[in-house]
């Protein structure tokens, strides 16, 4: 089952452009190996899942990706860049061309939401200050925040606001790429499901490509176009979300063919 | 990238606008004004966009805008050779842009003015109160911690005595012989000129003793122990520490703040003693090097001349600047509310109130031992 997957994988990559490309990664902290020999390609345009039991280093991964952790070995290329050892003028350009959104918003503090948007378009661009509060407020409506909350001071804002203005920001300089760190960690159910709804959406708009650290089998069913698992130290299994059930290893089994995860495939097929 | 770009052209009644070139955020920088200053009249606008490279929302937000213009001052709008994506960008902004964009600017002028000072007056009054209220409540469950000794916790006040007290030996040290050593050199140049060098000795022990030891450790402490208490607390509450140990039923001035206040009313009298004899030794030293004044004769001078009680009168304040300096310092970190930037705000007004209320403080004892004349 598992070499069918990567058959299948592996048939449309002509056409395909990998955006994001990781080689032979290993990460070490001290004796602790979290990742070895890791390797993922990133298509464009598409909503990537990374999914793996808690300690597997998803977040790693991520951070690793964009430059916040600096691995033992391997390579990674962003949209053609080598991000580890090349020019750090390639980086600079890299780093506007993609978005992170932070698990708990990393807003800062002590600037009010919009000015957290625009601070990314008054670093990088020359725009006139009339039309970057327009911009901000665009994305600000864009992830559906009321305009009432540009003013407002990140820690005014309810937890699921803030997930939205961290996107806002994210989104501020209208990447090609888009670091999610779990999403719709703590949101309820309602708020997680308009959350992913918003994520599909501008996806489709913006065209955007999505890279998204989740434990929620619902955005997985809901947006994913394809999952990655991350177990044993590498991705152990990538393919669309309902090939995972066939996969022939204990941990995927019991992740995509527990009753949560039949419920979830059920309201994905609803949808 | 070919940068963007915009042309007009008048066919018959309608208004041709050709958007070409790259209409990104990086790029929209030329094309802006040219965008914001137009104000079609016609009644029939075209937007072509057959040589549109690539659009992103900032480029989408200055065409829907312009539209959206158009179409208030009663024009009709449309799109010619627009791809399907193009069009859906377009469309999703169209949605989302919003008229008008809140202002942010505060208010100004006479009232505003007027209110913001009368907040800030109310505020400083009510500060006031919260402020002698934690004084009650830590002096409440001081006097309890000495009833019940057990429920000290000992740990914490050994850890923060080390690292209030031990710490800053050294520094208050140095501090307080340099001190000695000013003063017996000011002293000196001025004394010499009557010829009564020798009253040096007393110029030096009875200003280091009664005030400079005491008060300039004082300061320091409030700077340097002060402003940590502050900030370890004031992160905690950030990080929901203290609304934790309220749920787990741990009382935070039993826990964080009596330890501290305990640790400074023991290590400041240390301190402050340290500095007395350190400044001692600095003028000394300085007497004999500068003035002749031999180390015996100094110190012959000084059991004779100062009585034990300019000690004991700089040694009694210290105990008032610790409770002064510690309760300030852990009022401020429990008003930090939300951001990293209050920690950072209290921070600051922690250390800045406690030295002037240590200033305070002292000119009142300085009344006050005169009035009783010791």
């Amino acid at each position: 089952m598992d070499g069918a997957i990567q058959q299948q994988d592996t048939r449309g990559e002509a056409q395909r452009e990998a955006v994001i490309r990781v080689r032979h990664l290993r990460n070490q902290f001290g004796p602790q190996v979290v990742h070895d020999d890791l390797n993922l390609d990133v298509w464009r345009g598409e909503v990537l899942g990374i999914v793996g039991g808690s300690g597997t280093g998803k977040s790693v991964l991520l951070r690793t990706i964009v430059g916040l952790n600096k691995p033992a070995a391997g390579s990674i290329e962003v949209l053609g860049v080598d991000v580890l050892n090349g020019p750090e003028a390639d980086r600079r350009r890299i780093e506007k061309r993609w978005g992170v959104a932070f698990q708990d918003g990393a807003l800062f503090s002590s600037l009010t939401v919009l000015q957290n948007v625009m601070a990314p378009l008054r670093e990088h661009t020359g725009l006139s200050e009339s039309l970057m509060r327009a911009l901000g407020s665009l994305k600000i409506s864009l992830v559906g925040l009321p305009q009432l909350s540009c003013g407002k001071f990140p820690s005014e804002l309810s937890g699921g606001m803030r997930k939205r203005a961290a996107l806002a920001r994210a989104l501020a300089l209208d990447p090609e790429i888009v670091f999610l760190d779990e999403p719709t960690a703590g949101l309820d159910p309602i708020g997680a499901a308009a959350y992913d709804d918003l994520i599909g959406e501008l996806q489709q708009a913006l065209g955007l490509t999505v890279f998204m650290v989740t434990h929620d089998l619902d955005s997985l069913y809901a947006i994913c176009d394809r999952v990655a698992v991350l177990a044993e130290k590498r991705v152990l299994v990538e393919g669309p979300i309902d090939e995972m059930t066939k996969v022939d290893h204990p941990w995927v089994q019991e992740y995509f063919t527990g009753p949560r995860a039949r419920a979830a495939q059920q309201k994905g097929h609803d949808r | 990238m070919t940068q963007p770009s915009i042309a007009l052209e008048q066919v018959n009644d309608a208004l041709r606008i050709a958007v070409s070139g790259e209409m990104v955020t990086q790029s929209l920088e030329s094309v802006e004004k040219g965008f914001r200053a137009l104000h079609p009249d016609a009644k029939r606008i075209v937007f072509d966009l057959s040589g549109l490279g690539s659009l992103d929302t900032g480029g989408a937000w200055l065409i829907c805008d312009l539209a959206r213009r158009a179409s208030a001052a009663g024009a009709t709008v449309t799109y010619e050779n627009v791809t399907a994506t193009q069009s859906a960008l377009l469309e999703t902004v169209a949605q989302n842009i919003a008229a008008e964009i809140p202002a942010e600017a505060p208010p100004r002028g006479f009232v505003p003015w007027l209110e913001s000072l009368g907040r800030r007056t109310v505020g400083a009054g009510r500060d006031t109160a919260s402020m002698l209220s934690f004084l009650g409540l830590t002096l409440h469950r001081l006097a309890r911690t000495l009833v019940m000794p057990w429920r000290l916790r000992r740990a914490a006040l050994v850890s923060q005595m080390e690292e209030t007290g031990l710490k800053a030996l050294p520094i208050v040290a140095l501090m307080g012989f340099l001190i000695g050593v000013v003063l017996a050199f000011q002293g000196a140049t001025q004394l010499k000129q009557f010829g009564a060098e020798i009253f040096v000795v007393e110029l030096i022990s009875i200003s280091v003793l009664r005030e400079l030891g005491v008060l300039l450790t004082a300061i320091i402490v409030a700077g340097r122990s002060g402003s940590a208490f502050t900030a370890s607390i004031g992160s905690m509450k950030v990080q929901e520490e203290i609304d934790a140990m309220q749920t787990l039923g741990l009382d935070p001035i039993e826990v964080l703040v009596v330890p501290r206040v305990l640790a400074l009313l023991i290590m400041l009298p240390i301190l402050g003693f340290v500095a007395d004899m350190a400044g001692l030794f600095g003028g000394a030293l300085m007497s004999w090097i500068d003035l002749g004044v031999s180390p015996g004769m100094f110190v012959t001078r000084l059991k004779e001349n100062t009585d034990v009680w300019h000690l004991a009168v700089g040694l009694i304040k210290a105990p008032f600047f610790a409770v002064v300096i510690a309760v300030i310092a852990c009022w401020q970190a429990m008003q930090v509310k939300g951001s990293s930037q209050s920690v950072g705000q209290r921070t600051t007004s922690s250390v800045v109130q406690a030295i002037f209320m240590v200033i305070a403080i002292d000119a009142l004892f300085s009344i006050f031992f005169s009035e009783v004349g010791v």
